[in-house]
């Protein structure tokens, strides 16, 4: 039973998402801040995939430097405001704070770096001006964490930089593929705002790259290109009576919520399939809208889910009920689903088999299925020379992040198969640097 | 139960706290509700002559998360008319008959001096406190620290008083001077019964980065202030020893003052020879209540000692208080790490590597980041033990059997100083220096 109203406006709407990680005030910055002990090598620093110099920042906090602070985070990472509130800071930065170790709380390292990063942007301070032109231009493919950082990394170096967005709005998943309780729609185009006045950052949305002929345009353009496209859209499964109207992929699912908030119809009876973070955001999210029953079904047993321990308790104390051993094998229904079929499964010598005769079904008046994204195959295809690996993700070089077919860098989910923003926010600088060095060694 | 009754030169109070002349022994209001909480004793916000004060008088020292770890006043002596305080003072004294009520005074000649002495022996007061130590804004009109630094006119005043006074004096001492025993001397040949110090430290304890002005800023000026607080304690107590332990000052009692806020400052300023300890700041921050924790551990401290009374333990640290020309030069301590209780934060290491004596590392290849201690560099410093956040797990163990005893002093006498550096202990004699590479290693 679900522990949530149906939200009816957008006051409900913000009551039933309310934020995970609230922005601090400056008395809770203050007192948080005092308590770092400034560790040597610190292992939060090894911790973070962007390497920010987190004692310091902290330090800054509390010292009153909140700019510096707010510039030693983006040095290393330019969704730092981003990155703050939604990454899984319990299994990164905070889960490595050496406190842990005496049962003490982690610093709150999250919500200290959102709160320095929201004053500086709150303030519109200039942390970076772009670099004096260097002549070279670089177009960018998909405007999410990875494209982002790129293009800013690539600025401060005095490149040109064009980003190509297909949707109407920039940020990629960030702003479309978040869970709502996690990071507001505001803060996250604040952040772009507030990077893209001062990089000077060029978007040029409402424009999918999708043809061969539009590639070779840019390969004459441009001296390299990165491709920061993620992994589209949520995959078909192969599942008899998944193309019904009411079965929806969940980064379809959760972005039509990110947009339409309490204007989203949810049904009273909810299904989800699937066993990650993105599964359990979109289960969490179906309760908080209202839902009467929603259930999280895996096929595999509850340790071998792929979401993080957090995700899950989060989905289950907003009342999500859960089913694991559990493959679904037909949506049922009428044109309409009505429900999903699933079979018991069981694990025999570390092979997952369906135990025959257990079948049931589990009544649904919508199934979002949360089974994983289709991957870019097709058009990364059209790239020449562009390898992919098995599970079609991009091959790259894991200093340079340069593709096989060298013109060509990429990073975030296109290249990681779906990670954190933070990963993506990693992977484009470090593609940045590695377009320079590549186009400097080919002068 | 512990007696903590104290009789301090003729003074009787039920403990020893007192309130210190300050802002919050400034009416009898106040004194009142202190005595309600618990208080022992309080000494009057100094009484003299005429003053006005400016708005805008306080700053601090904030460290970290915490607020006024040191303290800075500007304000003047009282500013509320004499009958009034006089009145008050009777007043407390008719509800308040086993307190101890302390006049402190501020004037300049030897008529004033005679007058406001008859007038606070009249109004019921316990004993006077000469303030010969606040280091602003009176000193410029030649009282407070301008006599507390001139020993022959402190002399001078104190004799003056002890001609007229019938109840105690206590001569309370500026700590703005090079040498304590100086006015200290100067008090005890004047004849005074008691003595209480220290007063305030002259000081700016911050300048706003804005307006370029120390604090606390009077319309864009400030002035230097009389600092207090947990900050100043370090130097509260080694001045009370100096007088504590000297030979024709320690039989005067003395009124430790200087950063108490716990029981156990004010354990420490008895056992360096104290008699009453002396409060404001900590009142100033936490209000009179702050005097449970502080009776309550006292109380304690006295039980789990065996103590029946205050002076069965005043003074009892002053034989461990000894020159450094007579500290054993053969003790030997090393540090210990308890590495179940160590969250490897590394400070110790980076704290003895580049502040002290490279003799910690990190070994590589363990998989946590728990240090080391390298025996033969350690020279017992504690400095990785003081660092440390986590409670009892770095010690310093003891590691000379305790047989041997050799001092500087003894060496000394034994004509045995060294003319060459051959200290065991020291870098590239006892233990390794490390390499230039190793200096330069990180360097990019």
């Amino acid at each position: 039973m679900s522990e949530y109203k149906r939200p009816t406006s957008e006051i409900e709407f913000e009551q039933n998402f309310t934020q995970k990680k609230p922005l601090m005030n400056a008395t809770e910055a203050h007192f948080e801040s005092s308590k770092c002990l400034f560790c040597y090598d610190a292992p939060c620093i090894t911790a973070c995939p962007t390497g920010i110099d987190i004692p310091l920042f902290i330090k800054q906090i509390n010292s009153g430097n909140m700019t510096g602070s707010a510039k030693t985070i983006y040095e290393s990472n330019w969704l730092g405001n981003a990155c703050g509130t939604i990454c899984p800071t319990g299994e990164l930065c905070e889960g490595a704070c050496v406190f842990n170790h005496q049962d003490l709380p982690p610093i709150q390292i999250g919500r200290l770096q959102n709160f320095a990063t929201s004053d500086a942007i709150k303030k519109d301070k200039i942390l970076f001006t772009p670099g004096s032109s260097n002549g070279r231009k670089v177009a960018v493919i998909g405007s999410g964490g990875a494209g982002i950082a790129c293009a800013c990394e690539l600025r401060t170096m005095g490149y040109e930089v064009d980003i190509y967005e297909a949707k109407s709005k920039p940020s990629g998943l960030t702003l479309h593929g978040i869970a709502a309780y996690k990071i507001t729609n505001q803060e996250v185009e604040e952040e772009i705002n507030f990077l893209e006045k001062q990089m000077g950052l060029n978007f040029i949305c409402n424009h999918p790259i999708e043809r061969k002929t539009q590639l070779e345009q840019l390969e004459t353009e441009y001296d390299a290109i990165f491709l920061g496209v993620g992994i589209g859209a949520t995959a078909q499964i192969g599942l008899p009576g998944e193309d019904k109207i009411n079965v929806v992929g969940a980064v379809e699912f959760i972005e039509e919520l990110r947009m339409k908030h309490h204007q989203l119809a949810v049904p009273n009876r909810v299904v989800v399939i699937g066993g990650g973070n993105t599964a359990m955001d979109a289960a969490s999210q179906s309760a908080r809208m209202g839902a009467e029953s929603v259930v999280l079904a895996y096929r595999r047993s509850k340790e071998d889910m792929g979401a993080y321990g957090f995700e899950y308790k989060l989905a289950i104390s907003a009342g999500v009920e859960s089913v694991f051993n559990a493959q679904p094998i037909e949506i049922v229904g009428n044109g309409k689903a009505t429900g999903v079929q699933f079979i018991r499964t069981q694990e025999v010598n570390g092979r997952l088999e369906n135990i025959q005769g257990s079948e049931f079904i589990v009544d649904a008046e919508m199934v979002i299925k949360a089974t994983g994204q289709a991957k870019q195959k097709h058009f990364l295809e059209l790239i020449d020379g562009l390898e992919l690996d098995k599970r079609k993700k991009i091959v790259v070089n894991d200093q340079s992040f340069q593709c096989t077919n060298p013109k060509y860098f990429a990073g975030g989910d296109a290249v990681n198969g779906g990670a954190e923003v933070v990963n993506a926010a990693y992977e484009g600088k470090m593609a940045a640097q590695g377009i320079e060095k590549w186009l400097n060694e080919n002068e | 139960m512990p007696n903590l009754n104290i009789d301090f030169a003729g003074i009787k109070s039920p403990n020893p706290f007192w309130l210190a002349s300050a802002p919050p022994t400034n009416s009898g209001y106040q004194i009142m509700k202190a005595f309600d909480a618990g208080w022992g004793g309080a000494v009057w916000k100094t009484l003299g002559v005429p003053v006005i004060n400016v708005s805008s008088r306080y700053g601090s020292v904030n460290y970290g998360g915490a607020r006024m770890a040191g303290f800075s006043n500007i304000e003047l002596i009282t500013d509320r008319p004499l009958a009034d305080n006089l009145r008050e003072m009777e007043e407390v004294k008719k509800y308040f008959p086993d307190h101890a009520v302390i006049a402190s005074l501020m004037v300049e000649t030897k008529e004033e001096w005679i007058q406001i002495i008859k007038d606070v022996e009249n109004a019921g007061a316990d004993g006077i406190e000469l303030n010969f130590g606040c280091p602003h804004g009176m000193c410029e009109r030649g009282m407070g620290s301008a006599v507390g630094q001139e020993p022959a006119v402190l002399q001078t005043i104190v004799e003056w008083v002890m001609e007229v006074a019938n109840i105690p004096v206590i001569t309370k001492l500026t700590p703005n001077i090079s040498h304590i025993v100086d006015p200290g001397l100067a008090a005890a040949r004047g004849g005074t019964n008691a003595i209480s110090l220290i007063n305030t430290i002259k000081s700016i304890v911050g300048i706003d980065l804005d307006t370029y002005a120390p604090y606390p800023v009077v319309d864009g000026k400030g002035t230097n202030g009389g600092y207090c607080g947990p900050a100043v304690k370090p130097i509260a107590l080694e001045m009370v020893k100096e007088l504590t332990q000297h030979p024709e000052i320690k039989n005067i009692p003395v009124s430790g003052i200087g950063g108490i806020e716990t029981w156990r400052d004010a354990v420490e300023f008895i056992l360096l020879g104290a008699e009453s300890v002396q409060v404001c700041t900590a009142v100033m921050h936490y209000g009179f209540g702050i005097v449970r924790e502080m009776k309550a551990g006292l109380e304690q401290f006295m039980i789990d000692k065996g103590y029946e009374t205050i002076y069965d333990f005043k003074g009892k640290a002053l034989p461990n208080v000894t020159d450094w020309k007579h500290l054993n030069l053969k003790h030997k301590v090393v540090a210990s790490i308890d590495n179940d209780k160590c969250i490897g934060c590394d400070l110790c290491y980076i704290a003895c590597d580049d502040g002290a004596h490279q003799a910690i590392r990190i070994p590589e290849g363990n998989g946590n980041r728990i240090p080391e201690i390298i025996d033969e560099n350690c020279v017992g410093c504690n400095l990785c033990s003081l660092v440390c956040p986590v409670e009892e797990c770095i010690t310093m163990e003891q590691r000379d059997d305790g047989t041997q005893h050799v001092s500087w002093d003894e060496k000394t006498k034994a004509n045995a100083i060294p003319t060459t550096f051959d200290d065991d202990r020291a870098g590239g004699k006892g233990h390794f220096v490390p390499t230039v590479e190793d200096a330069l290693k990180h360097r990019k």
